[in-house]
């Protein structure tokens, strides 16, 4: 099951790819695809954050991935590098739960 | 003597693009690290933490998946989330296709290195052979070291018995962060990442796991097409 859904996400990640190489170049000026594409990490990431720190399953929680998220984004805004905040973020939920 | 000097210049230029990509490729395979400790705390095999990296190759995706696997969503729903996120990567592929022009197999071998950071490396050149060199040299050595980073990341994780110990539930919304930050310079983006989280936070408790994405996207594409 989850090797079907592995392999058929990342045939589908490959096929955007080389859709892109293929396509003619019109599409790169339509501009409901200038202005819709970028927008789409960003919205999905920001989601990811929020659902990710504040659920479990369907439940709305509050625990110390709160506190993690916090010290992450102390990180980000010192322009830390990817790995620091990562590192960062795992530290303090587990020395929270240390305590 | 002209053609000496030009030579010379080309081969220092070729130099700092091969310092760059490699700059960029220790860095994603440091990231790569930590795609597969999350990989495996989220519950996937060694086999399948290394196969997202070979064959989907694009680290925000991966992430996505494992990130709503790990969090009981389900492989559909982080599959989903995946394709959704490597979307940019088309647009990414139009804005490459024409300054790398491959056909054949060479494109098909292109096509997997399609990325964020190859993208930028090959855009940021003048010279289109200079471009193609950027994007090749980008691409060969970031998907080594990704997929380095992976196994080791992965390995490492295998002897923590208890994920939650190391606050490794905590890192994905970190990674995200992460990955998220360089894209908020500007207001409007940083005002749709607040609507983005606030909407997925709102209708979380009362559509499976999984679907508050689906929604957003929705949302997303349609604030786009409208505005």
């Amino acid at each position: 099951m989850i090797w079907t859904g592995i392999l058929a996400a990342s045939l589908a990640c490959y096929g955007l790819k080389l859709a892109g190489l293929s396509l003619p170049q019109r599409w790169l000026t339509d501009v409901r695809v200038q202005k819709i594409v970028p927008l789409i990490p960003i919205a999905l990431l920001a989601s990811l954050v929020a659902t990710q720190t504040f659920s479990t399953g369907r439940h709305l929680v509050l625990d110390v991935r709160a506190a993690a998220l916090a010290v992450a984004i102390v990180a980000v805004l010192l322009r830390a590098p990817f790995l620091v905040v990562v590192a960062a973020g795992a530290a303090t939920a587990a020395l929270l739960r240390l305590i | 003597m002209s053609s000496g000097v030009t030579a010379a210049r080309s081969r220092d230029l070729r130099r700092g693009v091969v310092r760059d990509a490699l700059g960029i490729a220790v860095a994603s395979g440091a990231y790569a690290i930590s795609f597969g400790a999350i990989s495996t705390a989220a519950g996937l095999s060694l086999l399948q933490t290394c196969a997202l990296s070979v064959l989907m190759f694009t680290g925000a995706s991966q992430f996505a998946l494992v990130g709503v696997v790990g969090a009981g969503g389900g492989v559909w729903a982080g599959a989903v989330a995946a394709v959704l996120l490597g979307s940019r990567n088309a647009l990414y592929g139009l804005r490459l296709s024409s300054l790398l022009d491959v056909v054949g197999w060479r494109r098909i071998a292109a096509a997997q290195l399609v990325i964020d950071e190859t993208t930028a490396m090959a855009i940021a050149r003048d010279d289109p052979r200079l471009s193609r060199f950027a994007f090749w040299s980008t691409g060969l050595a970031l998907f080594t070291l990704w997929n380095t980073g992976t196994l080791i990341g992965a390995l490492a994780a295998h002897v923590v018995s208890n994920p939650k110990t190391f606050g490794l539930d905590a890192a994905p919304p970190a990674a995200f962060l992460a990955l998220l930050a360089p894209r908020l310079r500007a207001r409007e983006p940083l005002a749709v990442a607040i609507a983005a989280a606030v909407v997925a936070i709102a209708v979380l408790p009362f559509v499976p796991a999984g679907v508050p994405l689906l929604i957003v996207a929705c949302l997303v594409a349609a604030y786009g097409a409208l505005r």
